[in-house]
């Protein structure tokens, strides 16, 4: 049974979390993130769970100690934001090499210098290659069922890897929307017990995680981490199918808006993607071919399954939250642009906007539709920024 | 006062003769490395329990663990340099979960280990993080005095005088020019259930404290001298001999302080000895005994006693 409630995206995930009751978080605050674990600290001090919170000095420590609590057998969720992402970044690498199957609420924000605690994708970005499955979700709703999900796709025995759901810092974090929220029970369900043969605390099997690993064996382990990533997307399919055939609301890698006739697409992640609907609504109504596509999964990224969703646009459109000074262009248009590389006869430009959250409004999005429409688009330039 | 656990020594003996040793032989730990010696005496103390080992990256960490061998029969992890003391916070914030639900019955021990780089310096926070948080483990660093491991580089470990790769004595330069930080006794102004100094040239003393530790409600720590042929520059055979000359120098005095602040030295030499004995048979400070450096040795031997008078008179004040 589901019901509405207005929730904001930090309290949404809070939410998910209480419904899930993980064995372990450790936590360090930072804007925006820090109010899912104040909201989660007040559950478990009024019994609402049993989690056992290690409120640790650091954000370094926070996944270390997230570490040893995954790899000691049970569920484990840890919450963070911009500079608390970087600073976890050798450990994140820890984490997916050890197959450590955290959970991580990434509420983004914008990385200093200049310090800025809006939102922008830069921290997720930073970490896109650290092996952890990625998920970016649009609002509140979203930022719900992912986490909900999120713990299954780690925990799946072909995955067995660190899951970071993202969600924009501000814009969905603290902002109140209506959503709709299930049973207590009918999560429990769906996420189930925690399950592993390999714990630190089993006697009968001594474990032994984080050996030093030479030349001779290092490159099998990042190849069973690729592997792992690989079956990280049937995973991710037949969670966010069954998600949906039991609450009714499917994902899958990507959201597809008006797509299907659509000569000109926006490729578009996270809360953004609600302003540019907004706008494809009104094109639309004057008969453009207009649409979206929404990536839902960054990792693993679903290339083939995206070249096919693309194929017959003529004009893609891709809006990075997130630089990456003196690439190709931002991280998703570097990934979107090489899954689109064999396709005729398209042109793919790469549009920066809302970093540090600056104003990304309907107004941006009209002005960058009619250079696309023209004759004359630049194949790379910022949004809404002084010249 | 609290009392210290006494150890049954005749029935260690035993067991060491009857049970496979948990530290298994054919690690590749330099001969004369003091490492090895202090945690294969860890464990004997620490038999009754089941204990999980997390390890900092360092010596004793990668020449235990080249994949695919394993020296350790207990369940191990290591995760990085600076967070053996965070990992290990985690796994027994892990165990106190599944204890509260049911899920685990055993009596689990959790023990941390580090070098004094990764415990000193970098290690530093998270330790001094774990102990606020009074998790439930022990914290032993194996002290050599420098960052052997990359190539005996200076810590703040290393003492007053002696020479490695970063602090090097040269034509300007008597090597480490500040003397080491201690750690001891600021791990001690955290109210843990128990802080210690030991050496591993004193065995009954440090098995004594490890099990003392584990027998104790919240975060403990030991400091234990563990010398270094490498950085240290001795014979590998003395080993022991010169761990011993740092306790009857009052290089390295053995105390401890329990959880209500009680400091008790554990051993007060019948001759103090003087430091120079000590420096002497170590290539690191063979650079003082040049006329050149006249006087450093006067100056540790001044802060060797200084420090040692500190230390009596914590232990008369916080009897």
């Amino acid at each position: 049974m589901q019901k509405f409630d207005a929730f904001t995206g930090n309290l949404a995930t809070a939410t998910a979390l209480k419904q899930i009751n993980p064995d372990v978080c450790a936590a360090y605050p930072i804007t925006p993130s820090t109010e899912v674990v104040m909201l989660y600290s007040d559950f478990v001090a009024n019994g609402e769970v049993d989690t056992e919170m290690v409120t640790v000095e650091s954000e370094h420590s926070a996944m270390s100690a997230c570490i040893g609590a995954s790899l000691a057998g049970g569920r484990v969720v840890t919450a963070t934001s911009s500079a608390g992402l970087a600073y976890m970044w050798e450990m994140l690498s820890v984490a997916s090499g050890l197959r450590a199957t955290i959970v991580l609420s990434c509420v983004n924000r914008a990385l200093s210098a200049p310090l800025n605690i809006h939102c922008d994708h830069s921290d997720a970005m930073g970490a896109k290659d650290t092996g952890w499955v990625q998920i970016f979700s649009e609002n509140a709703q979203e930022a719900y069922d992912n986490m909900i999900q999120a713990f299954r796709i780690a925990e799946h025995e072909d995955v067995r890897l660190p899951v970071m759901v993202c969600t924009d810092g501000f814009i969905i974090s603290h902002s109140f929307e209506k959503m709709q929220y299930i049973d207590d029970a009918e999560v429990k369900a769906f996420v189930g017990e925690y399950r592993t043969n390999r714990s630190l605390l089993d006697f009968s099997k001594p474990e032994a995680y984080g050996a030093m690993v030479l030349p001779n064996y290092y490159m099998e382990f990042k190849r069973q981490q690729r592997e792992a990533m690989e079956n990280a997307k049937k995973v991710i399919l037949e969670v966010g199918k069954e998600f949906g055939e039991k609450f009714g609301r499917t994902y899958g890698f990507f959201e597809e808006y008006m797509l299907e006739d659509a000569e000109i697409v926006f490729v578009v992640m996270s809360s953004a993607a609600g302003t540019v609907k907004h706008v494809v609504n009104e094109l639309r109504k004057k008969g453009n071919k207009v649409g979206i596509l929404k990536p839902r999964v960054f990792r693993p990224f679903p290339a083939d399954e995206m070249a096919d969703a693309l194929k017959n646009a003529k004009v893609v459109c891709v809006l990075d939250r997130a630089e990456t000074f003196g690439g190709e262009g931002g991280p998703l248009f570097i990934e979107v642009k090489s899954a689109l590389k064999d396709i005729k006869n398209q042109k793919v430009v790469n549009r920066i906007f809302g970093l540090g959250q600056r104003d990304f409004l309907p107004q941006n999005v009209f002005e960058i539709y009619d250079e696309l429409k023209s004759n004359d688009v630049m194949s790379f330039r910022y949004v809404n920024v002084r010249e | 006062m609290a009392d210290t656990f006494t150890v049954n020594f005749k029935e260690l003996a035993k067991r060491y003769e009857q049970e496979p040793e948990k530290l298994a032989r054919g690690h590749r730990l330099c001969a004369g490395c003091g490492a090895p010696i202090a945690i294969r005496h860890m464990f004997m103390a620490a038999y009754p329990y089941d204990v999980v080992i997390s390890n900092a990256t360092g010596c004793l960490e990668v020449s235990s663990t080249i994949y695919p061998f394993n020296a350790w029969r207990v369940p191990y992890i290591h995760s990085a340099f600076e967070n053996a003391a965070a990992t290990i916070s985690g796994v027994e914030a892990m165990y106190k979960a599944l204890k509260k639900k049911g899920k685990i019955d055993k009596n689990i021990k959790f023990i941390a280990i580090g070098g004094d780089g990764g415990t000193y310096d970098i290690g530093f926070q998270a330790l001094s993080g774990a102990m606020e948080r009074r998790h439930n483990i022990l914290y032993i660093c194996y002290n050599n005095e420098a960052y052997m491991n990359t190539g005996i580089q200076r810590s703040s470990a290393t003492p007053f005088g002696a020479s490695t790769t970063t602090a090097p004595s040269g034509k300007k330069s008597f090597g480490k020019l500040q003397p080491k930080k201690d750690l001891t006794a600021i791990i001690a102004e955290h109210r843990p259930a128990f802080a210690a100094q030991a050496s591993i040239s004193n065995p009954r003393d440090f098995m004594t404290k490890v099990r003392t530790a584990l027998e104790k409600e919240g975060p403990s720590f030991i400091n234990v001298l563990a010398p270094c042929p490498r950085g240290w520059q001795y014979p590998s055979e003395l080993c022991i001999e010169i761990a011993q000359l740092a306790v009857d120098t009052c290089v390295w005095p053995l105390y401890e302080v329990d959880e209500d602040y009680r400091w008790k030295i554990n051993y007060i030499p019948k001759e103090k000895l003087s430091v120079r004995s000590w420096l002497e048979k170590q290539g690191r400070f063979k650079h003082l005994f040049s006329p050149k450096y006249e006087g450093v040795i006067e100056e540790i031997q001044k802060y060797v006693d200084r420090e040692w008078d500190i230390l009596l008179r914590k232990a008369e004040v916080f009897k």
